[in-house]
């Protein structure tokens, strides 16, 4: 099924996608209201959590130029030794942004 | 987070409004990706109250520049659904690990909290919980200051998005990518933990080549929770 674009049928499409966008933004707070939060369950959701970052970030890491590989390094290593996000991104974006001068 | 204080999961507007002004700096660059996104948008055709209207509703920026590449003089609606589905997935994960928090809430401020749920909000009030600060008011307030700056920058994209010349030679690209990673670094840290992630990392890869496009974030955090919770931290 298509949609055409001029007129109303933008504006339906651009629904259609926010709908879709709300279901996964209610769907896991829902779903778990039916989940007793045991501590098997925690310890899913606390393992969970920073996987979805690293599941996330590996592809990006992988794929990415040699600047966007530096960079990240450059943001890990600042923020475990300062501690403090926004040296750490600031740090990642300066290399990033130095090696593609080059 | 063994134990849940009830005072961690408060709203109220002072702390949603100290939430809004911790993520205002990130807020910052998100307005250079809605600059980038709302010149993409122009340039693919879409008339300016659709792509204001797309940015305030759907909010999610890498979402939105896939439908993007699907945008003609006809959308067809399935893979339009399934990638905006599929990219989109995250959120689910990320309700669920902020249920602990938020079922203490009344179910109107609880769905209208995750209204504004997405990267950058959750990973910092994830961090506030983990540490035993409260981080109701960073997800509420953080989420209002990347939602009202990715539309600031949506708009500003339609009418000046030609004057960022080339937003990758800057590394405004990495923004993103440097946050999330830096709330990954600035976690808790344990052998466990770092064991869970190269499990996630792995499978997130493995999907990435073999699997459907965009399943990788879901595939890769699944296995990383799951391993998480067959291997428990011992209780303390």
């Amino acid at each position: 099924m298509s949609i055409e674009t001029p007129g109303l049928g933008a504006l339906i499409i651009i629904l259609i996608m926010a709908a879709v966008t709300l279901a996964t933004r209610w769907g896991g707070v829902w779903v778990m209201s039916f989940v007793p939060i045991s501590y098997r369950v925690q310890q899913f959701i606390s393992a969970m959590s920073g996987s979805v970052l690293v599941a996330l970030l590996t592809p990006l890491a992988l794929n990415g130029d040699n600047g966007a590989r530096l960079g990240l390094l450059a943001t890990a290593i600042t923020m475990l030794l300062l501690k403090k996000p926004l040296p750490a991104i600031a740090a990642g974006i300066v290399v990033t942004a130095l090696f593609r001068q080059l | 987070m063994s134990d849940v204080n009830p005072p961690l999961h408060e709203l109220n507007p002072h702390n949603v409004w100290t939430g809004f002004k911790q993520l205002v700096p990130l807020s910052l660059f998100v307005v250079v990706f809605g600059v980038a996104f709302g010149l993409a948008a122009t340039q693919t055709g879409l008339d300016n109250p659709s792509i204001i209207a797309m940015s305030a509703l759907v909010f999610a920026g890498a979402s939105q520049f896939a439908s993007l590449e699907l945008w003609g003089a006809q959308v067809a609606l399935l893979p339009l659904v399934i990638t905006v589905f599929a990219i989109n997935a995250r959120h689910l994960l990320m309700g669920a690990t902020l249920y602990p928090w938020l079922r203490h809430l009344p179910p109107a401020k609880r769905y209208g909290v995750m209204l504004l749920v997405s990267d950058a909000n959750w990973a910092m009030s994830m961090q506030a919980f983990s540490r035993g600060e409260p981080g109701m008011g960073l997800l509420f307030g953080g989420g209002l200051a990347i939602w009202s700056f990715w539309i600031l920058g949506t708009w500003l994209g339609l009418y000046f998005g030609s004057a960022i010349q080339d937003p990758m030679s800057l590394g405004l690209d990495m923004v993103m990518s440097c946050f999330l990673l830096a709330m990954v670094a600035g976690g808790d840290k344990s052998l466990r933990l770092l064991i869970i992630w190269i499990v996630a990392a792995v499978a997130a890869l493995l999907a990435y080549w073999y699997l459907p496009a965009n399943s990788h974030v879901v595939v890769g955090a699944l296995a990383g929770g799951i391993l998480g919770a067959l291997w428990m931290e011992n209780k303390r």
